[in-house]
């Protein structure tokens, strides 16, 4: 059953990323990447335990910190869009 | 008893895992940021600490128990205040709810009344 | 792999910093089924954290799309061909990771292997070779961080007063955050303490922890406003501290020439040899983390205190 739960997380991480990667806002690329973080603290959890890494759950601790920290950062900085920043976009971006 | 909590656990990591994709799938299929951050939120407030607690009725009593139940809490703590930042954050970037028939083009625009 | 192309091909630059902490973030947990739990844990902490609100950061000064570039990237890409053939070229001669009969593995690994737990006392063989038996790399190491501090002090110093923000911050009325940030932040500052004293044992050591230990505090300045940091941890004191850092870890190299032994000999700093080892282990974990704590953080200060000038 661990087996399954862990399958489970990675198509999970698997579909965040393809939102990370389409997503037509950034915060819709904001959410996908704070999501695919939450799973890969659970991923370490769990895999570290089927897997018997060693400190397994530091890292999954540490990661959920720096998960949260990093969403409020791109959350912060995103806020204060400048307006130049609109008028900057080429037209032919990709 | 053993055989009570290897069931439990087996179920918690079932459920969990099935929450997880349907929050994913959600994530992908939704048809605007408002609903994808419910379905994000779903994965993160309530996949999260099943499939943590999955976890850990399989472990024996060590100190590694009480490391996953500090992650569970900081999971708890942490995850639903950033998706509620997340969604507040975009609703003052301008984005307003999609609501069927009411606004035309995509979802995403910034709507003309802030 | 699929990530790094598309970093590559996205000309939103907002975008690519995002799938770059994805990235680091994938990186981890390759190392970790590799095995390499320190290095995962480094990587987690300064790819994903510190990387990310750095270059954010560095974003708000510049322009965030790419502009279009002005030569023809033909020769470029033949030169990158051509060295990175050359490389796979030169790997194919070296001995599979892991075999047991390469040469690495004859005369060093089993001597750090055996002799370690003996000499040093310590259970986590990965701080032992680093601060022990490689210690004067991991000196190195250190002066090089305090180098890049002390470069890019030179080179954009820290604004005195930051700029009042224009406008109102969505942070500004966000009081869910404040609060949970207010809660979090000590046990951030914590949790950096325990991987560093906890490095012997299990994974850890004074770079993640030096690392972690800076984030605690690039939240705060993050939630609560630019510049309000200052107040908690003036510029001048960290300037001081990297150099305290350095200074700890050269100490205790000089303080063992004293005792008639070789530079970074610890066995000279107490009576009984694994004792010496284990108070220079930490002494040179506590400046490898104070140096790191400040130069982190001044770089961060650095960068976040200015504003576009436009």
């Amino acid at each position: 059953m661990m087996t399954v739960a862990i399958v489970a997380i990675l198509v999970t991480m698997v579909l965040a990323l393809i939102r990370t990667f389409l997503g037509p806002t950034e915060y819709d690329r904001m959410l996908a990447a704070n999501s695919f973080g939450t799973k890969t603290v659970l991923l370490v959890a769990l895999g570290g335990h089927a897997l018997s890494w060693h400190s397994f759950l530091d890292v999954a601790l540490l990661y959920a910190m720096v998960n949260f920290v990093g969403t409020i950062a791109v959350m912060r900085f995103f806020e204060y869009n400048n307006p130049q920043d609109e008028t900057d976009k080429p037209e032919s971006a990709a | 008893m053993n055989v009570m909590l290897s069931w439990l656990s087996d179920a918690f990591l079932l459920v969990g895992g099935f929450l997880c994709i349907t929050g994913g799938i959600g994530l992908l299929r939704m048809p605007d940021f408002f609903s994808r951050v419910h379905a994000a939120g779903v994965t993160e407030t309530l996949a999260a600490p099943l499939l943590l607690f999955g976890l850990l009725l399989q472990m024996e009593w060590s100190l590694d128990m009480v490391k996953v139940l500090l992650i569970l809490v900081f999971v708890l703590a942490t995850n639903p205040t950033a998706t509620h930042a997340m969604a507040k954050a975009t609703l003052h970037g301008g984005t307003r709810p999609w609501v069927k028939g009411k606004n035309e083009g995509k979802a995403g625009e910034a709507s003309s009344n802030p | 792999m699929l990530i790094a192309i598309a970093a590559i091909r996205l000309t939103d630059l907002f975008a690519v910093v995002m799938l770059f902490g994805v990235y680091s973030l994938l990186t981890a947990a390759l190392f970790m089924n590799l095995d390499a739990v320190d290095v995962a844990f480094t990587e987690a902490a300064v790819g994903a954290g510190v990387t990310t609100v750095l270059l954010l950061s560095g974003l708000r000064l510049t322009k965030r799309w790419e502009s279009r570039p002005q030569r023809s990237p033909i020769l470029p890409l033949l030169v990158v061909g051509i060295t990175g053939a050359a490389l796979l070229y030169a790997i194919m001669d070296a001995p599979l990771m892991g075999d047991p009969s390469a040469p690495v593995h004859q005369h060093v690994s089993p001597r750090y292997i055996e002799q370690g737990p003996i000499e040093v006392g310590m259970p986590n063989m990965v701080t032992a070779v680093l601060a022990s038996y490689r210690g004067y790399d991991t000196f190195g190491e250190t002066v090089v961080i305090f180098t890049a501090g002390l470069a890019v002090m030179l080179l954009l110093g820290i604004p005195n007063n930051p700029r009042p923000r224009p406008g109102v911050s969505a942070i500004g009325d966000q009081i869910v955050v404040k609060a949970v940030a207010r809660a979090l932040i000590p046990l951030i500052l914590l949790y950096a303490l325990y991987v560093q004293f906890h490095g012997d044992f299990g994974a850890g050591g004074g770079f993640q922890a030096g690392v972690i230990f800076a984030t605690g505090f690039v939240l705060y300045d993050l939630v609560f406003g630019d510049g309000s940091t200052h107040a908690v941890v003036p510029p001048a004191w960290l300037h001081r501290l990297a150099a305290l850092g350095v200074l700890i870890y050269g100490g205790v190299g000089v303080v063992s020439l004293l005792f008639d032994k070789a530079f970074l000999d610890y066995t000279a700093l107490a009576s009984d040899p694994v004792g010496g080892q284990h108070l220079g282990v930490l002494l040179v974990e506590l400046g490898v983390g104070i140096t790191v704590f400040s130069v982190v953080l001044s770089i961060f200060y650095a960068f976040s205190g200015r504003s576009r000038e436009s």
